[in-house]
């Protein structure tokens, strides 16, 4: 697919964040997911497929998320991805973590203008 | 556990992703449709916006994957997949390697269990052999390897010493039991107090012996061996308690010892107390074996000063009577030398393990040898396939790593089947081995050993698989792709590999035919010795004892020994009977004394030690040993107890010059004891073996007088070994007729270890014949191995350069020429090796020296005739693929590619 020349490759650990983001606000397949992170950043982010997937069993692996047997809201078998308490604790660990990083890079920009 | 659960979910997992993906692909496409594009082209779209399906799965499913292993297991897959293809390779890898790895493992298995497992007691590195040196005291102390202990010394050391937490003396015996079914004759270790304190076993049922038992006139009591509760009580547990008859004395059972339980090296049937007199000690005596238990923190050396100093006590303590000198033993120069127990045990099979042992990894090496070589040329087949993969970007260490993989999974799979060859060659290694193999009951294929097989798959799988995967992962980066055989015959790295294999193999063939060689020689030796007796299958010969109990007066055991000859020599077709307290080679030395020859003067007063044996008349004639001058003892002379006297040979000639300068000669036992005339002069007899020294023998009448067994009273023998020379000897009619003729006489009594005297010869060369079929297999496998080796290499040659002979035929070359090309070529490859393996086998065989009689371990003819064989046998290994290369069609051979 051809790629947005404004978009750029996220930072390690970004992807993670937004998808369990996206999952605490309900549980999605994985088409919905990647879906949605596109309309909620306005076209700004694309979530790509080869990404995605590989993501998303990581996740898994790691406990964060489950996934269970469902429909698309085209009615097609899919599997349904939510996020688990573990993966809460993670998403509000890793937040933490971004907000103070993005914080630094923010004041360090903020002097180099000046 | 949850690696198990996670392989299992993986399917589901993997299940799960393409679910999802192909979800996400159909709802795209369908989106697609709504915004109104054709649906194939909308499913072509939602497709090339997806990327590459397969990729992104595989990623997906490495999350749960394993790289590693994973790869490692797809490796594994195909190296089983090219096997299978390839049976013919397969199987003949297989056996070979199977055949190797198990007979290492069988033999691995009898060196651990006999030499290297430590003994089956408790903390059994404290446990020493209180073993005595004693230069002085001739063959009693080195026939033993040692001199015994005397009760009196055992009472001295054991009141006295600083060293030991506990110690105590025993010695092997047989008993008659009585009174449960037949009389049965049984195996008896007789122990003092601290015996099963030193071994530190407890009893299995019951108790031990205390201090009660072995007061000598307490109760008598009698401790049974678990094999002898289970075969004559059917291990009933109220045995305890109850009285058994031995000796015609009844004795209670206290215990049972647990299954497996020996007193040192003794399989025993009774444990009985020796419960000594303390009052009525003499310092001879020297018939039991010390065993102690060093405290912690002694070492051998302390224990041994410790001792030494109560040598000159124990002299100091006791007599050996009134007038005697008891400070005559200090000729004896006896010394204590503890050993640890196990060494004891384990006695002079050692070298012969070892030597097993290493042959037995030598044709494992050739095994291996032969085994590298097919897979060089598996590998060679392969060149293009790998030379692709390497330029496809395979490195060196993936191509290694699966060549290798391949080796190791051969390994492992012939380590699997070898657990069989292992399991039926130890069967057979028992049953053939040395009757008298030490701790043979212990041998079993334990963990340790199926530790050794696994260890030995690996290791040879990496060992002769290193060597293609060395050549070809450092040769496939700057291979060529294309047909190298177009250009050249034989790329000459390759070859040079598998000749160094070859020269290997003869070299380790020839050390191993040599050693066989030198065996065989041995053997030839020993079977050429003149043992002093003759015609062995046709001499039976049958133990008897007569107990205190049952017959109380010397007089009337011998008149009971005399019947019983009687009723044994009037059965048919027996052609002459006698009977002695020992006969040659059954390991029983019946006394070993002191004899001066008249007009002699000794250090100490008193002449040398000699072997001593009892015989009755007719015993020389029954074994058919010779007698030189003079004459046998006649019935009169024992009937009269007349003082006469036969000795061997060699005694004569140290003594008198010559045999016939002996007749009429006198020696006596000590000072006092009367003198004994010389009536006979007898040929020597090797009495302990083919393979040692005819010690000189004094022959003493059945029934005389002795100052030492009591009274002035004629002595019979209680114990003593029937010879009977006849055609039947060995068939169960025969032995049913004895049994009767006994049982005529006293039906109380057992008869012990019946067999030929054929038997007894055979088991003293036991070790020899044992080694003999050990280098001897172990030997033409090598033989064998290597010829393959050979014909495999020339073979191959042959068939890489069709293209050349084809070429050297069309050009003139003459048949018989090239023939010799290739039958010189396997020459040279077997004298390089046969001189690497001669100068090895210098070296090596001065190892088997211990084993060898009657030859030099650098014995010429089989320095020189080992050579030469295999020499002759490559020349014709080679021969069968150069007549197949001089009778190439040159036309055809042209037009192959």
């Amino acid at each position: 697919m051809a790629k947005n020349p404004d978009q750029r490759d996220l930072f390690p650990g970004a992807l993670e964040i937004m998808l369990l983001q996206s999952l605490r606000h309900r549980p999605m397949h994985g088409y919905a997911l990647a879906k949605h992170i596109k309309q909620v950043s306005n076209d700004l982010l694309q979530v790509e497929e080869g990404s995605l997937y590989p993501a998303l069993q990581r996740m898994l692996r790691e406990g964060w998320l489950e996934s269970e047997t469902g429909v698309s809201a085209k009615g097609r078998p899919t599997r349904i991805y939510r996020i688990t308490e573990a993966g809460t604790r993670h998403l509000e660990k890793e937040v933490v973590s971004f907000e103070r990083m993005f914080a630094g890079i923010t004041r360090v920009l903020a002097v180099a203008k000046a | 556990m949850r690696l198990f659960s996670r392989l299992f979910s993986r399917n589901r997992r993997y299940n799960d992703i393409s679910v999802s993906v192909q979800e996400h692909i159909a709802e795209r496409a369908d989106e697609l449709v709504d915004e109104g594009m054709p649906r194939i082209t909308a499913e072509q779209q939602a497709r090339r916006e997806f990327g590459n399906v397969a990729l992104v799965e595989q990623q997906s499913r490495e999350a749960w994957q394993w790289p590693a292993v994973d790869s490692v297991v797809a490796d594994l897959r195909f190296a089983l997949r090219r096997l299978r293809n390839a049976p013919g390779f397969a199987v003949t890898v297989l056996l070979t390697l199977a055949v190797g790895i198990g007979a290492s493992t069988a033999v691995f298995s009898v060196v651990n269990s006999v030499l290297l497992k430590p003994l089956p007691y408790p903390d059994s590195g404290q446990l020493v052999s209180l073993h005595l040196d004693a230069p002085g005291a001739g063959g009693l102390a080195n026939f033993w390897s040692g001199l015994q202990l005397s009760t009196s010394m055992y009472i001295t050391f054991d009141d006295h010493n600083k060293s030991f937490s506990s110690m105590g003396v025993w010695n092997a015996d047989k008993a008659n039991v009585t009174g449960l079914a037949q009389p049965e004759e049984v195996e008896v270790a007789d122990i003092s107090a601290g015996v099963l304190e030193t071994l530190e076993v407890p009893a299995a049922e019951g108790r031990w012996f205390t201090s009660a038992d072995q007061q000598p006139n307490g109760v008598k009591s009698v401790i049974l061996s678990y094999g002898y509760w289970q075969r004559r009580f059917g291990g009933d547990r109220s045995v305890i308690g109850r009285t058994i008859q031995v000796d015609s004395l009844s004795r209670q059972i206290v215990g049972v010892m647990p299954r497996g339980f020996r007193i040192v090296d003794k399989d025993f049937d009774l444990l009985v107390p020796i419960a000594p007199d303390r009052d009525h000690q003499i310092l001879a005596g020297f018939g039991g074996d010390g065993i102690a238990r060093l405290k912690k923190g002694v070492s051998i050396s302390q224990a041994n000063a410790d001792i030494a100093r109560l040598i000159p006590k124990w002299m100091d303590s006791w007599s050996n009577g009134p007038g005697t000198n008891p400070h005559y033993y200090e000729v004896w120069r006896i010394t204590p030398n503890l050993r640890p127990l196990k060494q004891m045990v384990i006695g002079n099979i050692s070298s012969v393990l070892w030597v097993v042992m290493s042959t037995v990894g030598l044709v494992m090496l050739i095994a291996c040898t032969n085994v590298a070589n097919l897979l060089l040329v598996r590998a060679e087949s392969r060149h293009q396939e790998l030379a692709i993969r390497s330029a496809l970007g395979a490195g060196r260490a993936r191509i290694a790593r699966e060549l290798l993989l391949e080796s190791v999974l051969l390994g492992m799979l012939g380590g699997l089947l070898s657990v069989g060859v292992a399991y039926g060659g130890l069967r057979l290694l028992i049953a053939i081995g040395p009757a008298n193999l030490p701790r043979l009951n212990e041998i079993s294929l334990d963990a340790t050993s199926l530790a050794f097989t696994f260890v030995l798959a690996v290791v040879s799988g990496l060992l002769f698989g290193s060597i293609p995967a060395l050549r070809y992962a450092r040769g496939a980066a700057s291979a060529v792709i294309g047909n190298a055989d177009r250009t050249a015959s034989t790329s000459r790295p390759r070859q040079r590999t598998r000749n160094i294999l070859v020269v290997a193999q003869v070299a380790m063939a020839l050390v191993l035919l040599v050693s066989a060689l030198l065996m065989i020689r041995t053997f030839a030796a020993l079977r050429n010795v003149e043992p002093g007796f003759a015609d062995v299958e046709h001499i039976e010969t049958m133990s008897l004892s007569i107990p205190d109990m049952l017959v109380t007066n010397p007089k009337a055991v011998a008149q009971m020994q005399n019947e019983i000859l009687d009723k044994l020599a009037a059965i048919p077709g027996v052609a002459s009977a006698s009977y002695g307290e020992a006969v040659p080679m059954d390991q029983n030395d019946p006394n070993w004394d002191t004899i001066s020859v008249e007009g002699k003067i000794y250090d100490g007063g008193e002449g040398p030690l000699r072997l001593f044996d009892y015989v009755a008349p007719g015993y020389f004639h029954s074994l058919g040993t010779r007698v030189i001058a003079g004459r046998d003892f006649t019935w009169d002379d024992l009937n009269n107890v007349r003082p006469s006297i036969i000795v061997s040979e060699n005694f004569a000639r140290q003594n008198w010059g010559t045999a016939s300068a002996a007749i009429g000669k006198r020696i006596k036992k000590y000072s006092g004891s009367p003198w004994q005339l010389v009536v006979g002069v007898v040929e020597d007899v090797r009495v302990h073996g083919v393979d040692q020294d005819a010690p000189p023998i004094i022959y003493w009448p059945a029934m005389f007088y002795d100052r030492f067994n009591g009274l002035l009273a004629m002595g019979g023998l209680r114990t003593v070994t029937y010879v009977i020379h006849s055609n039947r000897a060995g068939t169960q009619s025969l032995l049913e007729q004895m049994q009767k003729a006994v049982w005529s006489v006293s039906p109380q009594l057992p008869l012990a270890s019946v067999q030929t005297m054929q038997q007894i010869y055979d088991h003293s060369m036991a070790r020899t014949s044992f080694t003999l079929v050990m280098l001897a297999i172990a030997g033409s496998m090598a033989f064998a191995l290597s010829l393959i080796g050979i014909y495999g290499v020339i073979s191959y040659s042959v068939s890489r350069r069709t293209r050349e002979i084809g070429i050297r035929l069309a050009l003139g070359a003459q048949k018989n020429m090239l023939r010799w090309m290739f039958v010189r070529s396997a020459l040279a490859l077997t004298a390089t090796g046969a001189i690497i393996g001669l100068v090895a086998a210098v070296g090596l065989m001065r190892l088997m020296k211990s084993l060898l009689f009657g030859i030099s371990p650098l014995d010429p003819f089989t320095f020189i005739a080992v050579p030469l064989i295999l020499g002759a046998a490559a020349a014709l290994a080679s021969y069968l693929p150069a007549r197949r290369a001089a009778s190439i069609d040159p036309v055809i051979a042209l037009r192959t590619d």
